[in-house]
């Protein structure tokens, strides 16, 4: 608590996005699976350093938007994407897709670890891009678990198999491992979506520490977990981003009949 | 969901009861000044007790309903709404009392000063407490704004009010006592005037999610 007479800064929950960096700048994207359009004419701006979140009913496109935010969804068979995406001011169709993925890490809904050890998970993704020497590869092995916030709960396992750890160890994990080869973007389906409360406020804790060094972008069903993480919040409905906005504007006074039925619980 | 919406609706109720009450109170204690009214004054002290407990029992519910359903929107700001207003429905029942026991004191002797503008002070004020609690049931954004329209007339006439009691006291010092229990009931009414602005105020948050608290000098333009 500080003492009286000191001067605290201002608690406003509702501060405006602050000016700074566009890291994805999103314009008139639009995205088919075959004849079905999944995204229609979305524009947006994904600030750098910042925690952006979608929300919206089940097949509104959220979890579609995120996979094309770094080339995900070229692996669905018949699908395809208008508009532009650009990173940093380039377009991602002009990088080398797996150069995108490794400036755009992503986490799924299901921790999804490698029958490996602990160890070999996070190691993975450096050995394969030849970012580490053997005498820097340890090292860079125990930042990444460090920066999950799993450092402490595995560093006398290293060598035991991943599959070992809890469901809330193992997301992390997979943080860790999109993490080691220090992405600029770290996507994140529902990370939490299948963890207990305990686990699931380690991921959120984890989401602001990261922020300092990384642009999040998650998506999430739990709206108080959007509430609670992320600076802005983007609304979803049937393809379509219906608002995009700071998050306490959200969900205190969205400007839109749809967000506001949404997040009131009154949809449909 | 269903059961959420109606627990609102409890709320508003709840709300809407202690207003009645608390509206009621404040025209007894009117009565009790303007027109010595002895059963008035007496009413408005048995009516305190009662709206202390709603007081507790509406902000118990609604901390419920925040803890157990993690509001949003519309459905968020009700709730705050509710819990500021509530708190100043209370504070005016309470302003209401003290009205009561001048009146008690001023039943005493005999009116020496007419009772210049209190009447037309506490129908002033009778009239932005009702626009307040319509403007809250029926969200009216409009009826609202004019509630905070209506403060610098009170304030006005509550000076105005201010400079003939003190000419009172000083043509004649015995007024003095008169005239001190008639300024703390014009200073009373003055703040039921201004708990009225807080819950026009709350309303205007309400309906339009818009904070114009303390903002006087800018007032027209920031409820536009």
């Amino acid at each position: 608590m500080p003492a009286y007479g000191v001067n605290t800064p201002p608690m406003d929950a509702t501060k405006p996005i602050p000016t700074t960096v566009c890291k994805l700048s999103v314009s008139d994207l639009n995205f088919y699976y075959g004849d079905f359009q999944a995204l229609k004419n979305i524009s947006m701006e994904i600030f750098a350093n910042q925690v952006t979140a979608f929300i919206g009913p089940s097949g509104c496109g959220k979890s579609t938007f995120l996979r094309t935010l770094n080339r995900m969804n070229e692996t669905v068979r018949g699908s395809r994407a208008e508009g532009q995406i650009l990173l940093d001011g380039v377009s991602i169709l002009d990088q080398e897709v797996a150069y995108v993925r490794r400036r755009v890490g992503m986490v799924f809904q299901r921790s999804n670890p490698f029958p490996k050890s602990i160890f070999d998970n996070v190691a993975y993704g450096l050995r394969i891009n030849g970012l580490a020497t053997r005498a820097t590869l340890r090292e860079k092995v125990e930042n990444s678990l460090r920066r999950a916030a799993l450092w402490d709960e595995v560093k006398d396992k290293l060598n035991q198999s991943a599959y070992g750890l809890s469901g809330g160890q193992q997301q992390r994990l997979c943080i860790a491992r999109a993490l080691a080869v220090d992405p600029e973007v770290l996507l994140l389906d529902e990370p939490c979506s299948a963890l207990d409360p305990i686990a699931t406020a380690k991921i959120e804790d984890l989401i602001f520490q990261l922020k300092s060094s990384c642009t999040i972008v998650i998506v999430t069903h739990n709206m108080q977990q959007a509430a609670r993480v992320a600076d802005n919040t983007g609304f979803f409905l049937l393809g379509r981003l219906i608002e995009f906005d700071n998050t306490a504007v959200i969900f205190k006074n969205p400007a839109k009949k749809e967000t506001e039925d949404y997040v009131t619980g009154r949809f449909g | 969901m269903r059961h959420f919406v109606e627990e609102l609706e409890q709320l508003k109720t709840k709300l809407l009861e202690m207003s009645a009450i608390v509206e009621s109170s404040i025209q007894r204690s009117i009565s009790a000044v303007t027109q010595k009214d002895r059963t008035a004054a007496e009413e408005v002290f048995r009516t305190e007790t009662r709206i202390n407990a709603i007081e507790i029992e509406i902000d118990e519910f609604a901390i419920n309903l925040l803890a157990l359903n993690q509001p949003m929107a519309a459905d968020l700001r009700l709730i705050v709404a509710a819990l500021k207003i509530n708190t100043d429905l209370e504070r005016m029942g309470d302003l209401a009392v003290s009205i009561a026991e001048r009146a008690l004191s001023l039943m005493e002797g005999p009116i020496i000063t007419p009772m210049i503008d209190i009447p037309h002070i506490a129908g002033l004020v009778q009239s932005m407490v009702r626009k307040a609690l319509d403007a809250f049931v029926h969200r009216d954004a409009d009826l609202a704004r004019s509630v905070l329209a209506s403060d610098d007339a009170v304030d006005s006439l509550r000076t105005a009010c201010y400079h003939e009691l003190t000419s009172f006291m000083e043509k004649d010092p015995s007024n003095i006592q008169q005239a001190l229990n008639l300024m703390v009931v014009i200073r009373n009414l003055e703040r039921i005037a201004d708990h009225s602005t807080n819950i026009a105020e709350d309303v205007l948050f309400l309906v339009k999610g818009i904070d114009v608290r303390h903002q006087a000098e800018v007032r027209p333009s920031a409820v536009g």
